[in-house]
């Protein structure tokens, strides 16, 4: 199949790649450029593992085509802490447990930080409704939305 | 004579003292920040130099005879490295061996990861193709021709017993019958296990309830879809790295099926992404391995969701009975229960553990469980968190509640009058040690949600579980390095996550140095002794034996340095909090000596401080809970709002409670998608309908309520630490509980699961009449 080539930022930084029609941003993230943080629990935009924003908003990456994505502004979980330094979230997610095995991670920390971008300050049912989007078979979900409220409060009064 | 099984087996006596790391939280936890940032590798994750593409060809029939295969066409597609097929693997000869908390065959394993002479389900693999990229593979997939004879097939367990079912197995005759039976059946064993006179025990009773409950497969529904690349290198050796719970198992597993040396292998448990047993089993790990000899590159396979769902294991849908019989006050006198449970394509279903759990909670003098294993034409079966347990529970403890209400008793005291305590003699075999069951009862009773005020069409349910800890081989490394910071080399899968910061916390208690100077890592199959894999609970609870093992002998050896140095006997030294100290002054006035003192100094006085252990962990210290739910019952549409969840189980010893707080959580929420949303819906055609997560509902994170949790503690006899396994009971009450709470809503009891809207709109609508009425 014919590749295209295209050129994007991602996590601020200018990067180009080629791929064919058929695949996703997801592949393209994980496939072409390795970046492998961002997960594929489903393939269908049902799971939430694979999120990122694309221009702000925010996407499952494996319902948009990689062709679609030309000078564009993607942020991944690549993207989220600042050198050595975790963002709230990360850290927060660590105190209270809210992994286990991780998988679901990548995509709860980038919806969640979306969240806090429009809602620095969401309920617990705002909490759970945002982040319906995301699975996860291990937690119950308790601690992660123990671990965003937390966020939220800390980045409230940084 | 040849040896008692468990007679060389090895357990550590509970030893009662005062611990400062056990029990506490760990200053940092291995994976985490891996995991955070997205750098934690999971199989999916890897990336081999040349690697291919590997992708499987699936049947579209539920039951056919596989006539023919041609590859010819897919051979030719540009990009196309390897095609493989039935005759790429040896066949196997009937041989049993354990895999996780189930039994396989090896004849059927082989045939379940690739059919030979039928296909017997809709996604079971025909072939598999790898190429240079993964469009060029899924062409090549289009491409081969498979001549198929359909035949009838069987999807439910009750069709599957009859006697004019389409047999899958014309070599398979009931098993447990005597006489063995002369026609062909899809009952592949049946099982009995008694206690007692059961009709005696009838007779005893002033009230018998006897009650029939059917509840679908449910799916593990890990979030990690089966990835696996293999390396089959020039020289014969072998790597894999998996997404696995037990990489041991899975070389042995790889060796048998391919027929290669054991010691040519290597699997490396890549970073698991869930597993709740469903990763026991190979599926991609030996088709990988024979696409990269064929195609000499490395060979990458990840399954697609769907794939996940029509082949990889489900656990069992089954029926079941459940006949009990009480005195008027309120003694259980007979329990009795028949188990028939699908096991899918093949024999071998969790039946014979779910067996063992049906009344083991309690005391009962006279109890007849029989069980059968049955196979149709759906995946194989897995394991799926106290396999087997959640079903029959859902029986047992749906009747307790009826007899409770039938003799006048709350549901905790009845629970409590005839709860099995220390001593109580099961009805599989042997009698109780001390155990925990009572306490979470006491607690569960205690605890201030029972004080909660219920609205209309709102009910509580109560119901209970009990399940093993699992022993079996486990080993583990330590290697004090010269500074004094430990390696701990561990041969289970850290399943969870917190797995290696529990072990990380027992060694450094054991040490008397600060957790973070020890650091815990899997090791791959070269590494260590072989170890079962991370099933039955046994993970934090078998593991830590090994360790705690290990950093005994790593203590001895550093006891071996100061004596060394102080030039007294190694008798003269011992180990408290962290150094080397003269037994008694009477031994000379030295000053301690820390681990980094003798690490630094071991080299040139014996040589490096390590310590080992391969053991054989007895099984024991069995765990048990009590939940309580809350839920309001919507009469318009069905739906089921948990409004308040409580869990009170007995963890032993919790290492890192938060964490288990975690699992507690996390079990008690599968249990709830369990109970009322998931379940496999197949076609007519016996094709699975809803094979993704648009249609089969796993709980979403407005689906549940927070869940109240409490731990309690009674020691573990045969644990150092008094450890008991906690991972998989907090999965076996929900779906009981929760019927029973809809029934103390709405006066209506569920018995066919899942309680999902439409049954409970279908039992309000039943009932409405003689509701009315009353
Ligand atoms: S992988 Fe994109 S939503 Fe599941
Ligand atoms: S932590 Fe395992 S799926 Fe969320």
């Amino acid at each position: 199949m014919k590749k295209v080539h295209i050129s994007t930022t991602i996590n601020g930084d200018e990067v180009d790649f080629l791929c064919e029609p058929t695949q996703t941003l997801l592949d393209v993230l994980r496939d072409e450029l390795h970046m492998t943080g961002t997960k594929e629990g489903c393939g269908t935009g049902d799971c939430g593992a694979c999120s990122v924003t694309l221009d702000g908003t925010l996407v499952c990456s494996c319902l948009v085509l990689g062709a679609e994505v030309g000078d564009k502004s993607i942020e991944t979980i690549e993207g989220m802490a600042q050198g050595e330094e975790l963002h709230p979230l990360q850290q927060k997610f660590i105190d209270h447990v809210a992994l286990q095995c991780g998988i679901c991670t990548p995509g709860l920390l980038v919806a969640s930080k979306k969240l806090l971008e429009r809602n620095p300050d969401p309920s617990e049912e705002e909490i759970r409704y945002w982040l319906a989007g995301n699975l996860c078979r291990c937690t119950g979900y308790q601690k992660i939305v123990e671990a965003v409220a937390d966020a939220a409060q800390e980045m409230r009064s940084a | 004579m040849a040896p008692k099984p468990g007679s060389f087996s090895t357990s550590i006596p509970y030893e009662e003292k005062k611990l400062k790391i056990v029990g506490t939280e760990p200053a940092d936890r291995p994976d985490a920040v891996d995991k955070v940032t997205g750098r934690a590798r999971y199989a999916a994750d890897y990336n081999l130099p040349g690697q291919l593409i590997g992708k499987v060809l699936r049947s579209p029939h539920a039951h056919a005879r596989v006539l023919s295969i041609d590859t010819a066409a897919a051979e030719a597609v540009p990009g196309v490295k390897a095609v493989v097929t039935r005759d790429d693997f040896p066949d196997m000869a009937v041989e049993h061996a354990a895999s996780g908390e189930l039994m396989i065959n090896f004849k059927d394993v082989t045939r379940n990861m690739m059919a030979r002479e039928k296909v017997f389900y809709d996604g079971h693999p025909v072939a598999a193709v790898a190429a240079v990229s993964e469009s060029a593979a899924k062409k090549a997939l289009k491409l081969i021709k498979v001549e198929y004879e359909v035949l009838p097939h069987v999807i439910d367990v009750e069709a599957a017993m009859q006697s004019d079912a389409p047999i899958l197995h014309e070599d398979q005759f009931t098993k447990g019958v005597d006489p063995t039976p002369e026609k062909p059946s899809n009952i592949a064993t049946r099982i009995e296990s008694k206690l007692g006179d059961i009709e005696a025990g009838f007779d005893q009773a002033d009230l018998v309830i006897e009650r029939e409950f059917r509840t679908k497969p449910v799916h593990q529904g890990y979030i990690e879809p089966q990835a696996s690349i293999a390396n089959y290198t020039d020289g014969g050796q072998v790597e894999v790295w998996t997404s696995t719970q037990g990489h041991f198992v899975f070389r042995a597993q790889i060796a048998k099926l391919l027929q290669l040396d054991m010691s040519k292998i290597t699997v490396t448990a890549a970073e698991l992404g869930g597993g709740f047993g469903g990763k026991n089993n190979v599926y991609l790990e030996p088709l990988a391995v024979v696409l990269s000899r064929k195609s000499r590159r490395p060979v990458k396979m990840v399954m697609t969701r769907d794939e996940v769902f029509r082949a990889t294991g489900p656990t069992s849908g089954t029926h079941t009975k459940v006949k009990i019989g009480v005195t008027k006050d309120g003694r259980i006198t007979a329990g009795q229960a028949e188990l028939n449970y699908q096991s899918g394509a093949f024999a071998g279903s969790s039946v014979p553990m779910a067996a063992i759990t049906v009344f083991t909670r309690y005391d009962i003098e006279n109890v007849l469980v029989v069980g059968h294993d049955v196979t149709c034409n759906r995946p194989k079966v897995a394991a799926y968190r106290a396999p087997g347990a959640p079903m029959i529970a859902f029986g047992v403890e749906s009747v307790l509640d009826e007899l409770a209400e039938g003799v006048g008793m709350d549901p905790v005291s009845f629970r409590l009058k005839n709860a099995a305590r220390e001593g109580t003699q099961t009805h599989y075999g042997p009698k109780l040690g001390p155990i925990g069951f009572v306490e979470t009862l006491e607690s569960a009773q205690a605890h201030p949600h029972m004080q909660e005020k219920l609205g209309p069409n709102q009910g509580r349910g109560v119901a209970t579980g009990f399940w093993f800890t699992l022993g079996k081989e486990t080993s583990a490394t330590l290697n004090v390095g010269e500074d004094g910071t430990v390696n701990v080399i561990m041969g289970t899968v850290d399943v969870t996550g917190g797995g290696r910061s529990a072990l990380a916390m027992v060694v450094a208690e054991e040490l008397g140095i600060p957790t973070e100077k020890v650091r815990v890592k899997s090791g791959d199959t070269t590494a260590l002794g072989f170890n079962f894999m991370t099933a039955g609970s046994r993970g934090t609870a078998a593991g830590s034996m090994a360790t705690v093992k290990a950093s005994r002998d790593a203590i001895q050896k550093a006891c071996e340095v100061a004596a060394r140095i102080w030039e007294v006997e190694t008798e003269e030294v011992v180990w408290e909090d962290g150094h080397a100290r003269p037994a008694s002054t009477n031994v000379g006035d030295f000053e301690p000596l820390s681990l980094a003192d003798l690490a630094r100094r071991a080299g040139a006085l014996g040589g490096t401080i390590a310590g080992h252990a391969e053991l054989d962990v007895a099984m024991g210290g069995p765990g048990f809970g009590t939940h309580i739910v809350d839920v309001e019952v919507d009469r318009q549409t069905g739906a089921v709002k948990v409004l308040r969840y409580t869990l009170v189980q007995d963890a032993g010893k919790a290492v890192y409670p938060k964490f288990i707080e975690g699992q507690f959580q996390g079990g008690a929420v599968q249990g709830i998608g369990m109970a009322l949303n998931e379940e496999y819906i197949y076609s007519e055609k016996g094709t699975l309908e809803n094979p993704g997560f648009l249609d089969y509902r796993v709980p979403v994170a407005s689906d549940v309520p927070f869940i109240n949790t409490e731990i309690v503690e009674v020691p573990n006899p045969m644990h150092p630490y008094g450890i008991r396994g906690i991972g998989e009971v907090p999965i076996i009450p929900p779906i009981a509980a929760l019927s029973n709470a809809i029934y103390h809503a709405t006066g209506v009891r569920l018995r066919d699961h899942p309680l999902s809207p439409p049954k409970v709109l279908a039992a309000l609508d039943e009932a409405a009449p003689a509701i009315a009425a009353e």
